[in-house]
């Protein structure tokens, strides 16, 4: 295994895809499909006993008839008793990696163990990466490469994902369909025979498509290599972390599951700290936190300043950042008055800074660009936005629209809410300093024009802003180790 | 690595498990091993009342279970009478055993600290808060050997009842360099005798803000 076995994984420039079939039911059907639907430019070429025509793929009866050269990737979805002359096969035509999506290896019993452990010892013999198997498939956005037996297929980003759950990968990438944070390779290494997470982030940490690792892991074979690979990619790039199999019970369902040793999670919780990786409890924590250090710049301190434009949530916020390393700063006096000059009498006069229902037209970007450019603050939270065009929304639909004055105020509370995400990224980017918006309204109406404008601006919208500050927390818990070490 | 099944583990006595120790600078008590209830009385004037006295040996693991460990004795006359109860107290099985007599030291908080082997990371090391509600609490912080002075002074961080490494009833706010000093010295004294599997420091006693380590139990392998 090496680094440019990878590069031909993540980058082949042809594709064989092993036992294609004509029954769109089948895996060997569907892997096909979609490497042909997502618009892969390499060469694409596919295997069938009958030499049937699939998708348009006159397919190939035999591997020997594969130009020799032409493919450094291929999708295996024949029965595993076949596989060993696979192998054999590919290494003649030179294709230097397979992932094996079959079963019936390793979580098949003492027959199936059996199977893998020769199925190792075949492609080491014939220097072939084998990537699975009983894995789902990999995505590669550099190389317009779907090449896995599931949707979806992400919008290209950053994030670099690899799980030990093949279904958990579908679910990091239809966060990144959502929110359009995207992703730059995501694989499933199945069974792990013969590469492991520890492999897939040692060579993710060297790609320069990605800025940021996501791991989903049960349990680590060899826990010093897992530990030396970790923090090695955060030397370079922050890496978030779920565990499946954390609790007693859990633990128990991942032994079933991937066959993994349960250690104390306290240790496992201290390797990651040690590590640099921060660990997230739930998946959709796990996609925020990823998404949050795809689009934002590390905060330089804990420092945290709420700007609402509705009280509850800024309390709300206020007690989610009491139980995190984050601290809501006492406003300094300057910006306090600063903020007078901008604000009606009646301003909460602390943080949360809640403008309490005052804000003119150019309120919210001025105090954000107030709160950007203070030193006192190392970031911010925004709440409150979309409720204007929320409205909008309502009235566009009644059946007033668009007489009585509703299509001019329905259109003017859209360009102010996509404006106000426009000021967030904008203060992000001008200062460095992070600014998360949140709302509800991400999954209650994901076409709000302050969510969509968000998204537009390449910014992740949070769903409730105890999420966004779960998320700076860790991007807090990274910035740290990170200034304390380099 | 796979531990290998031949090899046997036993647990060093209190003694050696602190002579192992003291050079890698974790806070030990001045103390004495001695023979006989005499010299045991000998030994507490020269350190000073009260003290504790316990029997230890290369076999004794649990003395609190068999109750060979006396608190707060008092003047001469005590030590000497708790050093013959011990001695009498002794097992065939004990092998050699002697008493030890050190001075009984106060603190309303009790920290425990260690090494322990993990079986997917290997050697680890653990601090924690000590004292009856340890187990319930279960407030600990682990880290993989070896250590560096920001992995200690994080795993201190890392604790949740932060209140209690504060001024606390009166003392003074718990040294925390120190603590980092004595998982600093566990760290090294694996990296110098890997030999060592498991070291068991509770209770490190805060005394005036300041860790000490009344009780240690270095385990072997090989």
């Amino acid at each position: 295994m090496s680094v440019e076995h990878f590069e031909r994984l993540f980058n082949p420039k042809g594709v064989v895809v092993v036992g294609a079939s004509t029954h769109p039911g089948k895996f060997g059907f569907v892997a096909l499909h979609n490497i042909l639907a997502n618009g892969y430019k390499g060469r694409v070429f596919a295997t069938n006993r009958d030499g049937a025509e699939v998708l348009g793929v006159q397919t190939l009866t035999s591997l020997d008839d594969l130009p020799a050269g032409e493919v450094d990737l291929a999708f295996v979805c024949t029965p595993a008793a076949t596989n060993l002359e696979v192998l054999s096969q590919l290494a003649d035509r030179g294709v230097a990696t397979a992932f094996i999506a079959s079963a019936g290896y390793g979580e098949a019993g003492e027959e199936g163990r059996a199977a893998q452990a020769a199925l190792v010892a075949a492609a080491n013999e014939l220097g072939i990466m084998v990537v699975g198997p009983n894995g789902q498939g990999l995505v590669s956005t550099p190389a317009n490469l779907c090449a896995q037996i599931v949707a979806p297929y992400p919008p290209a980003g950053r994030i670099g994902i690899v799980s030990q759950s093949g279904n958990l990968v579908s679910s990091f990438m239809n966060y990144a369909v959502a929110s359009g944070v995207g992703v730059s390779r995501a694989i499933s290494v199945g069974n792990a025979a013969a590469v492991g997470v520890s492999d897939v982030l040692e060579y993710l940490a060297t790609d320069p498509h990605t800025s940021v690792g996501l791991v989903y892991v049960e349990g680590i074979e060899d826990g010093r290599r897992f530990f030396t690979a970790l923090r090695a990619a955060c030397e370079r790039m922050p890496v978030v972390l779920v565990k499946g199999g954390a609790t007693d019970s859990g633990s128990r369902a991942a032994a079933s599951h991937t066959g993994s040793l349960a250690t104390d999670d306290r240790v496992f919780d201290g390797m990651c700290r040690q590590a640099g990786a921060v660990r997230a409890a739930t998946i959709e924590e796990a996609f925020d936190t990823a998404a949050c250090f795809a689009t934002q710049p590390l905060p330089a301190g804990p420092k945290v300043a709420v700007m609402t434009t509705v009280g509850g949530w800024g309390v709300m916020t206020a007690d989610a950042l009491s139980a995190t390393q984050l601290e809501l700063v006492s406003l300094p006096g300057d910006l306090r008055e600063g903020l007078d000059e901008l604000l009606p009498p009646r301003w909460s006069r602390n943080n949360p800074i809640d403008l309490a229902g005052g804000e003119t037209k150019d309120t919210i970007p001025e105090v954000l660009d107030m709160l950007a450019r203070h030193p006192a603050i190392d970031g911010v939270i925004v709440l409150g936005v979309g409720i204007q065009a929320n409205q909008g929304r309502m009235e566009r639909q009644g059946p007033f629209y668009p007489e009585w004055g509703l299509e001019r105020i329905v259109a003017f509370h859209d360009r102010q809410d996509r404006r106000y995400a426009e000021s967030a990224a904008r203060c992000s980017s001008e200062t460095a300093k992070p600014f998360l918006v949140a709302t509800e309204l991400a999954v209650a109406d994901p076409d709000n024009a302050a969510v969509a404008g968000v998204r537009e601006f390449g910014q992740y919208c949070f769903a409730s802003s105890q999420r966004a500050v779960r998320s700076l927390a860790h991007l807090w818990a990274y910035a740290r180790w990170r200034q304390r070490r380099m | 690595m796979a531990t290998s099944n031949s090899s046997v583990r036993r647990t060093l006595s209190e003694e050696k498990s602190k002579e192992l120790l003291a050079p890698c600078g974790v806070p030990l008590l001045a103390e004495r091993v001695v023979t006989s209830p005499e010299a045991a009385g000998t030994a507490a004037v020269e350190l000073g009342f009260p003290v504790v006295a316990k029997l230890c040996g290369d076999n004794i693991a649990h003395k609190t279970e068999r109750g060979l460990v006396r608190l707060g004795l008092g003047d001469e006359a005590a030590v000497q009478r708790a050093a013959t109860e011990l001695l009498d107290a002794a097992r065939p099985e004990d092998g050699q055993v002697g008493v030890l007599v050190a001075p009984m030291v106060h603190g309303a908080r009790e920290l425990i600290a260690g090494v322990t082997h993990d079986p997917q990371f290997g050697p680890t090391v653990m601090v924690g808060i000590g004292g009856v509600f340890a187990e319930a609490l279960g407030d600990v912080a682990f880290r993989l050997l070896p250590i560096t002075r920001t992995d200690a002074e994080e795993m201190l961080e890392d604790l949740t009842n932060q209140v209690l490494l504060g001024p606390f009833r009166g003392e003074p706010a718990v040294d925390r360099p120190a603590v980092v000093e004595v998982l600093l010295g566990l760290s090294e004294l694996v990296a110098t005798h890997p030999e060592v599997v498991s070291v068991d420091l509770n209770p490190l006693i805060i005394v005036d803000g300041r860790p000490v380590a009344v009780d240690a139990l270095v385990e072997i392998e090989g």
